[in-house]
């Protein structure tokens, strides 16, 4: 297909939509961005190729037979892209039957090792040897899960 | 004997249908993983002895000649590293049914992880013998969706929100490579890597730049290069301990590799030479500080991960043939290195309940051959003479002051640095884990004897590189050298089919 400037825009639309739906929090949209933005590559793909007649020998004279390259190439990507769908849904359900959300979270342990260097009891700290005890950088469970709560906050506010 | 090539993909795949069929008789699963991937261990090392001796092994897929149909092609460099992966996988399934047997908690492997694990493994080795930059899409793509289910297995809460993270970024960088894929045949009209070779040259110097820069991109979300590496270290330690030992040896690699390749055989010259260097120096440094940082062994030991991607990016961007042949050489040692010292925090996990440096301790005299198995290869990734952590460096060293420009003697420095601050990391590890009084909450566990001796035979491979380091290196030479040449490749694809 020769490119034409309806397709171009048409594939810069669904890869700009697909980028801003990808930089959500919600799994669901970004799943959505996913579908918007293998779309948009598909297209481009397509115009990679010629346009023609079908692409069967016997069938015409070969100087005007479609390039069949692009449309296989297509083909598997969207197979590819139905299997990472059904499994982006299967993670945003469980996320959503976990926790009640299908948020992307925050690294919890990234957070905990950034308030330990802030009480300046990072990984220098460890090298005393009695530090079993509730000072150290232990840091518990429900702790954790505080954080991970702090987190996804401005996500509902906004 | 080029009927041996498709091997190392058809077999995994055959036995992954299998297992699938057996899922309700674990023990026929086990048996039949292991044999399939110790066949395919053999193929591999039949096909590197092959590609030494007569050159590239290429085979046209279904009949159909090369520019026209897919091929698959085992030269030096993809035979060498199908040897390791496939050492590194069979190593690891045994460590895997020795952990499922040994426990009963939510890391004991389901029925549909042998199937998953060996497709896992059809997918490392299918990227490795692509010779067409659409299959090479499908090799990342079958490891990558194997990945996305071994990483989530069970769906915890944590693997969900470790998995979340992987997923969304491994399909942005699939949806990257896939756009090159479609600019690099709107351009050249093909893309079999031989024939690309050629046409690619033929092209305007700014979009040939467009084509290399999307597929750097691409590769390099995958093998965690510094700007784009944050995933690794949030998604890979919550994943049971196999799971992330094959990650940590294979997955990245695969990247690498495929760096390797089209920086040599697609773009020659070594045109993107400085902008590598940078990202090596930078994915070194703030791997390794990021990995000092650490309170976890698991989520250290992905930080030193990252780190090391640096100096086979260093090995890569010179450009040179014994800068390249010590790439290839590193990839090997740390490939065995990197997944050994995963299955040690295994054990580690397994003995002490938890890799969380603050409630370990004592396990040296606990445990001390857990000990032993944990000191070697950390010493050796550090790079302490005479394990080939310390020759592979040097060689990188070596080329880096051979080559002498600024930029190189800065990635010197680094490399240096680096191996001292991994030093450290690993000591810091050692002290607090190993030396020490027990930790009152330890548990009294005993380590199963098939978790041990995996852990063991990959030690010994890993100390066994500086025996045959000289042949290795030797290998990597070669290999090196037909990567620079590029009309070995070439001529085997073009005149190999039948």
């Amino acid at each position: 297909m020769t490119p034409n400037l309806v397709s171009i825009v048409l594939i810069g639309v669904l890869f700009a939509t697909g980028v801003s739906m990808l930089l959500e929090r919600s799994l669901t949209r970004v799943l959505m961005g996913m579908i918007l933005l293998g779309n948009g590559v598909n297209l481009l793909i397509l115009l990679g190729g010629k346009a023609g007649t079908p692409p069967i020998v016997g069938d015409g004279p070969a100087e005007e037979m479609a390039d069949p390259l692009p449309q296989i190439m297509i083909l598997t990507a969207i197979v590819i892209t139905l299997g990472m769908t059904a499994f982006l849904l299967a993670l945003a359900y469980r996320s959503w039957a976990m926790s009640g959300h299908d948020e992307v979270q925050d690294d919890v342990e990234d957070r905990r090792i950034m308030e330990l260097a802030e009480r300046d009891e990072g990984s220098g700290a460890d090298d005393t040897h009695d530090e079993h005890g509730p000072a150290g950088p232990a840091s518990t469970t429900p702790h954790d899960s505080d954080i991970s709560r702090d987190s996804s906050t401005p996500v509902v506010a906004r | 004997m080029t009927w041996l090539v498709p091997l190392p993909v058809v077999l995994p795949l055959l036995g992954a249908a299998l297992t699938l069929m057996m899922a309700r008789r674990p023990r026929a699963q086990r048996t039949v993983s292991l044999s399939v991937l110790t066949v395919t261990l053999l193929v591999s090392g039949a096909l590197l002895w092959l590609s030494t001796v007569e050159g590239p092994q290429v085979v046209a897929v279904g009949g159909w000649v090369a520019p026209l149909g897919i091929v698959l092609v085992a030269d030096q460099l993809a035979a060498l590293m199908l040897v390791v992966s496939a050492a590194v996988t069979v190593c690891v399934l045994v460590y895997s049914i020795g952990q499922g047997m040994a426990d009963g908690s939510e890391d004991t492997p389901l029925s549909v992880y042998h199937p998953t694990y060996l497709v896992l493994t059809a997918g490392v080795t299918n990227a490795f013998l692509a010779g067409d930059l659409f299959n090479l899409y499908v090799g990342f793509e079958i490891l990558l969706v194997a990945s996305y289910v071994l990483l989530t297995l069970g769906g915890t809460a944590s693997r969900i929100r470790a998995g979340t993270t992987y997923v969304v970024v491994s399909l942005l960088s699939s949806v990257i490579f896939l756009t090159a894929i479609g600019l690099v045949y709107a351009a050249t009209g093909t893309l079999n890597l031989a024939q690309l070779a050629s046409r690619l040259d033929e092209l305007p110097d700014g979009l040939r730049l467009i084509l290399q820069a999307m597929l750097l991109l691409a590769f390099g979300i995958k093998a965690a290069v510094f700007p784009l590496s944050s995933w690794l270290p949030d998604s890979y330690p919550t994943a049971p301990a196999p799971v992330t030992a094959v990650f940590a040896g294979l997955l990245t690699k695969v990247g690498v590799y495929a760096i390797i390749r089209t920086e040599t055989l697609l773009f020659p010259g070594g045109r993107a030479t400085s902008v590598l260097l940078v990202a090596a120096l930078l994915t070194m440094l703030v791997g390794i500080l990021g990995a000092v940082a650490q309170t976890d062994i698991k989520r250290l030991l992905s930080f030193t991960l990252v780190s090391h991607i640096g100096y086979l990016l260093f090995g890569v961007g010179l450009a040179t043939q014994l800068g390249l042949a010590s790439a290839i050489f590193y990839v090997v040692h740390h490939i065995t290195v990197q997944t050994t010292l995963f299955l040690a925090a295994g054990l580690i996990e397994q003995r002490g309940g938890s890799s969380a440096l603050d409630k370990l301790g004592g396990l040296a005299k606990l445990s001390p051959v857990l000990a032993v198995l944990f000191l070697v290869p950390a010493l050796n990734l550090a790079g302490i003479p005479p394990f080939s952590g310390f020759l592979g460096k040097l060689g990188l060293i070596q080329a880096g002051v051979a080559d002498g420009s600024v930029l190189a003697w800065l990635l010197v420095i680094g490399g240096v640095l680096t191996s001292l601050l991994t030093l450290y990391a690993v000591a810091r590890v050692w002290n607090l884990a190993f030396w020490r009084t027990p930790h009152p909450d330890m548990p009294r566990a005993t380590l199963p004897r098939l978790m041990v001796w995996p852990t063991v035979a990959l030690v010994a491979l890993g100390v066994g590189l500086t025996v045959v380091a000289g042949p290795l290196f030797d290998i990597g030479d070669q290999a090196a050298g037909d990567l620079l040449k590029r009309s070995g490749y070439v001529e085997a694809v073009f005149g190999g089919g039948q």
